[in-house]
């Protein structure tokens, strides 16, 4: 297996990219010959309509899915020739995942909820309950820790999800419309979160259909139809890397 | 890049975590569980109880008991003349060390005679009866743990005087019509008058006697063609039985001891057995099918789990857990709900048994291995039933799950 140069400028590289299903005896074409490249500590964001293949895109960037043709490579590493155990172990290890329904496990504490994201990377237990408590507190949401996430409003699960994500340090923040099911002053909140994770060094890719949530990133690529068009900077309101939450004590973190 | 893993500890604590987060659904889960194994275990100790029951009481009076008969060949046929005992059979067999008592017996041939209290010509009623008439010895009484209701058994007073007396099995006492012996009242066989002497009461072996006409052996030989007794009983000390039952024949013919056929009681614990095995047999069918419905349902619950928790599974892909700790994670709660089934069944059947002999007095008896093996067989029954639903639990495909899960 190739070592993962994580010290590389290029986090993830889509070259051809193709994903195909079968519906009956036709062939569709979720995604079409997609070519992505993002850089390390680039905050970019898909923007398009339902259906355009953007929620198909985001699973292959997670490795939740396997392309049908392409190639992908993630920190280096061609990830389309791995198995489904080197897979596992890459998503598992170096990718956040924040979801639109949250996914948060209502019978566990948030603290609970927060430490999941480390149980199969072998961080011992002490360590994960350490990590997660400073994860919330970086959120906002220390004392919050013991609570059941049902306790929780919905900008407050957003961002359990989101120290969720970020607890183990991933190289890549994967949001699948973050603020979907929030409205815009706690949505604003929440972007304001991204910003200062961005700030802090974090590679982040958002998947979204609304606009003015995409153009807070950096960059912001449009999908239709499962095709892929670079929307131009002069779009972007732009440079968003201002914090809410002091990205600055993410950069310290092992 | 390594592969993820999880530790056990890790893993024991996610499937109490995911069994505590339902506690009123697992509890009911394991109810199927509890009692079957409870079932088993209290039809186990409850059959080991009774076993232990049934053997006491026969103890006293099967285990003391030897009767050596002149029933030649297995079915007593085999065709050839029958062995007759020596006259001094009683004799000879209370020598042996171990002997309680010992009384011979044997079938007098009356013809055609019928018993008759009174003799008169009574056209209303019967008052002539065919009745077995028995020789006996004076130990006979003894020998067969007999009591007298009235009057008393012959001695060897009117064996060797071969008195025209006779004692009455009560059967034939209530045929006859007699009620007392203070009159000395007289029983006819045929022509031939004998003085009853004693009603018996009850006997605990040779029950043919309760209906039977028994007179002294030396009384049957003077007026009938009686030559032998047909069986020898023998109330032996407890213990002694397969003893006696060697010895016996040689001590009434050591010429040819093989002549006789000899029962002694079976062994204590082979009829313990059987009789567990008799209750056992009925009653572990049922724990059985009461098992299985427990595992059917546990099943069905964690099949329910999987499919309610299927985002929460892709939602563990996504954050590194292979396909088989998702499997072994289902499959550790089917199995905790099963040993936590066992252990409560376990506890409730021996629960029952005690309570069960505590209220009738019995002493309470179980194998030590059964309340160790109970909550084992529980946890296998999870862990069967668990292996469905785990196997599509893994089988979930992460985008799929995280998909149709919230």
């Amino acid at each position: 297996m190739t070592i993962v140069d994580s010290e590389a400028e290029t986090v993830l590289a889509l070259d051809g990219i193709g994903r195909t299903y079968i519906s009956g005896e036709v062939e569709v074409a979720a995604l079409a010959e997609v070519h992505l490249t993002v850089g390390r500590g680039e905050y970019v964001s898909i923007v398009g309509p339902s259906g355009s293949g953007k929620s198909t895109l985001l699973n292959i960037l997670g490795l939740l899915d396997r392309p049908s043709s392409g190639s992908y490579l993630f920190e280096g590493l061609e990830v389309a020739d791995l198995d489904e155990t080197q897979r596992t172990a890459v998503r598992g290890r170096r990718i956040g995942f924040v979801f639109q329904a949250f996914h948060l496990l209502s019978h566990r504490s948030v603290v609970e909820n927060v430490t999941l994201s480390m149980l199969y990377t072998g961080v011992p237990a002490r360590e994960r309950v350490e990590r997660a408590r400073a994860a919330l507190a970086a959120v906002g949401l220390e004392q919050r820790a013991d609570f059941t996430p049902t306790r929780l409003s919905g900008g407050e699960r957003q961002r359990v999800a989101i120290a969720r994500a970020i607890v183990a340090d991933p190289a890549l923040l994967l949001a699948d419309e973050p603020t979907g099911n929030l409205d815009s002053k706690t949505s604003d909140s929440i972007l304001g979160l991204f910003d200062a994770l961005r700030a802090g060094g974090l590679t982040i890719v958002m998947i979204t259909h609304d606009a003015s949530v995409a153009s807070r990133a950096d960059r912001s690529v449009r999908i239709r139809d499962g095709v892929l068009s670079e929307v131009g900077a002069a779009e972007h309101a732009g440079g968003h890397a201002q914090n809410h939450i002091g990205a600055g004590q993410w950069e310290g973190r092992p | 890049m390594n592969t993820t893993h999880l530790s056990w500890r890790d893993l024991a604590s996610e499937a109490i975590a995911g069994l505590a987060s339902r506690p009123a659904r697992t509890l009911l889960t394991v109810l199927g569980t509890v009692l079957g194994i409870s079932a088993l275990v209290a039809t186990v100790g409850i059959a080991q109880t009774a076993g232990n029951r049934i053997v006491g009481s026969f103890d006293e009076l099967s285990a003391t008991s030897v009767v050596v008969t002149n029933e030649s060949g297995f079915w007593g046929g085999g065709g050839g003349p029958k062995a007759s005992f020596p006259r001094d059979a009683e004799d000879r067999i209370s020598r042996l060390n171990g002997v309680n008592a010992v009384g011979v017996v044997g079938t007098v041939s009356v013809g055609d005679a019928l018993a008759s209290t009174v003799k008169i010509d009574d056209p209303t009623a019967r008052n002539e009866f065919q009745i077995d008439v028995k020789a006996a010895s004076p130990g006979l009484l003894d020998a067969v743990k007999g009591e007298m209701r009235m009057g008393r058994w012959f001695d060897s007073g009117h064996e060797s005087r071969a008195d025209d007396v006779v004692v009455l099995g009560p059967g034939a006492a209530s045929k006859l019509n007699v009620y007392r012996v203070d009159q000395q009242p007289v029983v006819f066989l045929g022509d031939q008058a004998y003085v009853v002497m004693g009603v018996l009461r009850d006997v605990s072996r040779q029950p043919d006697l309760l209906n039977a006409i028994i007179m002294p052996e030396a009384t049957a030989r003077k007026h009938y063609d009686y030559t032998s007794a047909s069986t020898v009983q023998v109330d032996v000390a407890l213990g002694a039985a397969e003893l006696i039952g060697a010895q016996a024949p040689i001590a009434l013919n050591p010429d040819d001891p093989k002549v006789y056929r000899v029962q002694v009681p079976p062994s204590p614990n082979s009829l313990r057995n059987k009789v567990e095995g008799d209750v056992n047999s009925l009653f572990l069918i049922l724990g059985g099918v009461s098992l299985l419905v427990g595992a059917i349902g546990i099943a069905n619950v964690t099949l329910v789990s999987v499919l309610e928790r299927i985002g929460e599974i892709g939602l563990r892909r996504a954050f590194g857990a292979r396909r088989r700790h998702i499997a072994m994670q289902f499959l550790l709660e089917s199995t905790a709900m099963g040993l936590v089934g066992g252990i409560m069944g376990a506890t409730l059947g021996v629960l029952v048994v005690v309570i069960l002999s505590a209220t009738r007095e019995w002493t309470p008896v179980l194998s030590p291995w059964i309340p160790i093996v109970a909550p084992l067989l529980g946890a296998i029954t999870g862990l069967v039933a668990g292996v469905y639903p785990s196997m599509r639990a893994a089988s979930l495909e992460p985008v799929e799950a995280l998909r149709a899960g919230t």
